[in-house]
């Protein structure tokens, strides 16, 4: 029963996003917010692996994220006009970076993880901020453009809209593919006790501090895939994306969405994204409604929206 | 982790999700039922921060937008048509999201025109979005030089003034006040760089010379250690090329300092909103403003203040004014044109001159032809605590031509392009 | 440039204090509560908005009696409503709901007060420097630190010497068996809270009269109040104190030397801290680990 509604849900999920040209418009939205919803869909999932599934609360990834924007910008604009080699670039810096803070890092627990994440993440913040010359500071990384994909028998060209986006949802499957595959492997399973009691997986045998070095690592890997493809959504980026608000807007879209769940962040990020853009097009206080709005969501809806289906489907 | 036990509020909660549920899907299909009875609005499409650190000079370029519509309306708007103005919150620094509320605005609500933003950042982002859509974008309040420079469009204008404009004006009056020993506390991004620079090769081409500067972060709350090492270099003029709050916080302290009884105190870019936010026995130093409200017998300012004032009770502020210009500019443009396609209208504005009721200044400024950058005039004056009106903070001892203090056409880099 | 050099540490003791003040009170509650208050800088902003609002009526030195405790008592009400459902939860939940309450702190700042920046005079006997030679400190400066060393003061006074003081620390490492011994932990939290707020809405007092009063004002100061406590020790609040300082003092002397690198010190300190002494300087073995 519950693999069928599983299946469903899933197969559910995947029509809406494929079909999403077809009635967006229809609904007042245009093409820009729904790759919005995909990238950050995906840098929410990306959080939620350490968040939902390990137990650890890091409230730095925005860093990880910046520095995939940063590596894919900074490569079109002086490597080469390539977007996978940008991509590759992105990626592999924000892995790298994760890697050596990770370990730096991996003892800490709790209220203190999550400071010490904070605090790395604002250091990466201040690098893109003050390095003008490289990174343009401020003022962003500009004047660059997501280039068409060579692929030698054909060519993909992602500078139109709706292609990008296609271009995402493909990303964001094998993505979320590959992050199912973890967390239903035996790592992803020791992941989950890991969570659930500490101790009591410590007292088993288990290497506590590497598990969640891994899981910290694969959790920045996506995060800074996610970072290119905003890059790449926007052409352009600046040190905004690695601040640490962007990484609380990741954290509440995990919760809003559900934190046990698979699906729960994409979901939180589709209601985000798309209240915050609704909202700031009618108010200028839309600050107010966000704020309450996380306030609401962390007081009354702790297990986010899927949560409470999950409840009212069991019950 | 241990829960809180809501059971108690379970049926609660779950009509307050139904409730939530329907009400959010209402909302959502509510405004984008078009209705198709009518002529459709021309729309202008305004993207700019309302929230963060520019909200104030953000607003009041809004505001004068929304004055520049009513008024546009008034006399029968563009092509016959009724004129419209969407605003969005480009919030201050965040380009992600102000680079999704202008593909917002062109894809979905269908603007023929873009205006914004205060950041200079992200003036740069939307323009390259408003070149890759070909739509008219006019820059109200961003200064980098680029804009109207090396990274110039055909469809990309801009009402303020570039940072070397600014520079040339100046720079005359803090030798003649001042003397000619400078030292620079400058905020460290592309704006503070090149007034900065803009302001070295003016000060040297009259004799004087940089003796020290600093580059400070944007934010910085306390320059207690740049003002130590000002007075250190023993400048004759302590120049502050640092904005809004920034502006705020270095003036505030150096007074507190009494450093101006020790040297001259003065800057480039300076604007009525920071000076209404400093203590008056900090309002001092030789600035050139953009534009000023209190300018006796010139046409078209008294329509102009009036109608600001009767809007919000406050004075308009240059930023007022940017947003009032930009928003003609673009009725100008389609009437002028006698069409709303961007190349016509980008071709109509090559050295158009702004009506005297528009331009508010005492010589018509212009768009230069093949740079798309307006040429006002500028005015260079001192801040004061207090003059005829409460709001009167700023005494005008010099108004520059902008011709003057603009730097020829290949200075600044701009190679405009024409689709075919 | 020895002269430079001194005048920056004694200018960086000035500023330091004034970053320990604000750390101090988000350290008092995340010892106790374990909350981390990113709603923080917008009481502080809050604190500034309302002794603004009260000065035409008390004049600057009622406003700076009065600002801070009306900020507390919303403090408390803050507190009692919307963090203790969350105590028992992961320490997320109250993480998220600072977060979203700053949001509201600042929208509600600039909603009344408008985002202008508005004008905070202070009384002329304190805008005077003290000596030429010395100019940087101002009057106003050196009544800051005066005022910071008092609030300091009395604070290990409350800690040490009160009843609710000694709770407090015994709460803060062990809050479990306190409780079991009588005393109300709600309330003590609820104090405790309180009593952190205050010292925000001082500190926004303060920080009103050296810059411009606007609605952003406590959001750039909540960075070095987080290094402050991580570099003092995470659980120590003359740890705190003393990270304040050094962070006050070490961009002092930054500046002289390397000055675009200001910032950047006190994230290099935290790095240092962490990588070799990471309880903090003065924080205790596996006091959080």
């Amino acid at each position: 029963m519950t693999a069928l509604r599983g299946r469903t849900s899933t197969i559910a999920v995947w029509i809406v996003l494929l079909s999403m040209p077809l009635w967006m418009g229809a609904l007042g939205g245009y093409t820009e917010l729904a790759s919005r919803v995909v990238v950050l869909g995906l840098a929410a999932m990306a959080l939620n692996f350490l968040l939902g599934f390990t137990g650890v609360l890091s409230f730095g990834h925005a860093a990880y994220f910046g520095l995939g924007a940063y590596g894919v910008g900074m490569t079109i604009k002086y490597l080469q006009p390539s977007t996978p080699l940008g991509i590759l670039v992105g990626v592999v810096t924000g892995t790298l970076a994760a890697a050596v803070i990770g370990a730096l890092i991996a003892k800490r627990r709790g209220v203190y993880f999550a400071m010490v994440t904070i605090a790395f993440g604002q250091v990466f913040y201040f690098i893109a901020f003050r390095w003008n010359s490289v990174t343009g500071g401020d003022d962003g990384l500009n004047n660059w453009r997501r280039q068409a994909i060579d692929f030698g028998i054909a060519k993909l060209d992602i500078t139109n809209d709706v292609t990008f986006y296609y271009f995402a949802l493909i990303v964001f499957a094998l993505s979320a593919a590959a992050m199912g595959l973890l967390i239903k492997s035996p790592f992803g399973r020791t992941l989950i006790a890991i969570r659930e009691n500490e101790r009591r997986a410590r007292f088993l045998g288990i290497p506590v501090e590497q598990h969640i070095w891994l899981s910290f690592v694969i959790s920045c890997f996506f995060v800074s895939l996610a970072g290119t493809l905003f890059a790449l959504l926007s052409n352009f980026t600046d040190p905004r994306a690695l601040r640490w608000d962007q990484s609380g807007n990741f954290v509440i879209m995990a919760v809003l969405g559900g934190m046990r769940s698979f699906w729960g962040p994409l979901i939180g990020a589709a209601i985000f994204v798309v209240l915050q853009d609704y909202v700031s097009s009618h108010t200028e206080n839309w600050m107010s409604f966000i704020g309450l709005f996380f306030m609401a969501v962390v007081l009354f809806f702790p297990r986010g929206i899927l949560g409470i289906v999950k409840r009212r489907l069991a019950s | 982790m241990s829960e809180h036990d809501l059971l108690g509020k379970k049926v609660s909660r779950r009509q307050l999700i139904q409730g939530a549920a329907a009400g959010a899907t209402l909302a959502a299909t509510g405004p984008f039922i078009i209705s198709a009875r009518g002529e459709e609005p021309v729309k202008i499409g305004l993207d700019n921060p309302l929230t963060g650190t520019y909200a104030a000079v953000g607003k009041n370029e809004m505001i004068g937008c929304e004055l520049a519509v009513e008024q546009i309306n008034a006399k029968g708007g563009i092509l016959g048509r009724q004129v419209q103005l969407l605003s969005e919150d480009s919030t201050s620094g965040d380009a992600g999201t102000c680079v999704q509320k202008a593909r917002k605005l062109i894809d979905r609500d269908g603007v023929k025109f873009l205006l914004g933003n205060v950041n200079s950042a992200l003036s740069l982002a939307m323009a390259d979005v408003a070149y890759e859509k070909g739509v008219l974008h006019v820059v109200t309040g961003g200064h980098t030089d680029a804009v109207t420079g090396k990274t110039c469009h055909y469809n990309v204008f801009r009402i303020c003034n570039t940072t070397q404009m600014e520079a040339n004006a100046v720079a005359p009056s803090l030798i003649k006040q001042g003397g000619k020993k400078w030292y620079y506390i400058t905020p460290d991004y592309a704006f503070g760089h090149t007034l900065q620079s803009g302001l070295e090769a003016a000060c040297t081409r009259l004799g004087g010379q940089k003796i020290g500067g600093d580059l400070t972060p944007l934010g910085t709350t306390d320059f207690s250690s740049y003002l130590i090492k000002a007075q250190a270099a023993k400048p004759d003029v302590i120049v502050f090329l640092v904005q809004g709050d920034d502006m705020v916080n270095a003036l505030k302290q150096a007074v507190q300092f009494g450093l101006d009884k020790r040297f001259h105190l003065a800057g480039a870019q300076q604007e009525l909103e920071p000076l209404e936010g400093l203590p008056p026995e900090a309002r001092i130093g030789t600035w050139v403003f953009e534009w000023y409200w209190n300018q006796p017998g010139v046409p078209g300012v008294k329509e102009f203040v009036d109608a600001i004032k009767k809007k919000t009770g406050r004075v308009p502020t240059a930023r007022t004014w940017f947003g009032f210009a930009s928003g003609w500019t673009c009725a100008l443009a389609a009437n002028g044109a006698k069409s709303l396609e961007t190349v016509k209208m980008a071709k109509f504005l090559q050295d158009f001159k702004l009506p005297p009721e528009v331009a508010c200044m005492p010589d018509a400024p212009y768009f230069r032809k093949g740079q798309n950058q307006l040429i006002p005039n500028l005015f260079v004056g001192h801040a004061q605590a207090k003059g005829s009106a409460p709001d009167d903070l700023f005494k005008v001892t010099t108004v520059v031509k902008g011709a003057e203090a603009a730097g020829t056409l290949e200075e600044t880099g701009c190679k405009m392009t024409w689709p075919a | 440039m020895t002269q430079l050099i001194l005048f920056n540490v004694f200018n960086g003791l000035i500023v330091g204090a004034f970053y320990a003040l604000m750390a101090l009170g988000l350290s008092l509650i995340l010892n106790l509560s374990g909350v981390i208050n990113f709603a923080h800088g917008g009481f502080l902003a809050l604190g500034a908005y309302i002794a603004y609002t009260l000065m035409p009526y008390t004049g600057f030195w009622g406003a700076l009696l009065v600002a801070p405790v009306l900020t507390a008592a919303l403090g408390l009400v803050v507190e009692r409503l919307l963090i203790r459902p969350l105590y028992g939860r992961d320490p997320l939940y109250s993480l998220l709901l600072t977060f979203g309450l700053a949001y509201v702190l600042e929208d509600v700042a600039r909603a009344i007060w408008g985002a202008q920046s508005v004008p905070y005079p202070i009384p002329a006997s304190l805008t005077t420097p003290l000596s030429t030679e010395y100019f940087f400190l101002t009057g106003y400066r050196l009544f800051m630190v005066a005022l910071v060393a008092a609030a300091v003061a009395g604070l290990f006074f409350i800690l040490n010497r009160t009843r609710l003081g000694m709770r407090i620390r015994a709460g803060t490492l062990d809050l479990e068996t306190v409780s079991v011994l009588g005393v109300n932990v709600r309330i003590l939290r609820n104090l405790n809270f309180g009593l952190g707020i205050y010292l925000a809405g001082l500190a926004g007092v303060l920080a009103a009269g050296m810059l411009g009063l606007q609605p952003t004002i406590g959001t750039s100061l909540i960075m070095p109040s987080f290094v402050a406590i991580i570099v003092g020790g995470l659980g120590s609040l003359p740890g705190t104190l003393l990270g304040g300082l050094l962070i006050g003092v070490a961009s002092g002397i930054t500046t002289v030397f390397f000055p675009s690198a200001t910032e950047a010190v006190m994230y290099v300190m935290m790095g240092l801290v962490l990588l070799i002494r990471p309880r903090g300087l003065l924080g205790e073995e596996g006091r959080i680990q």
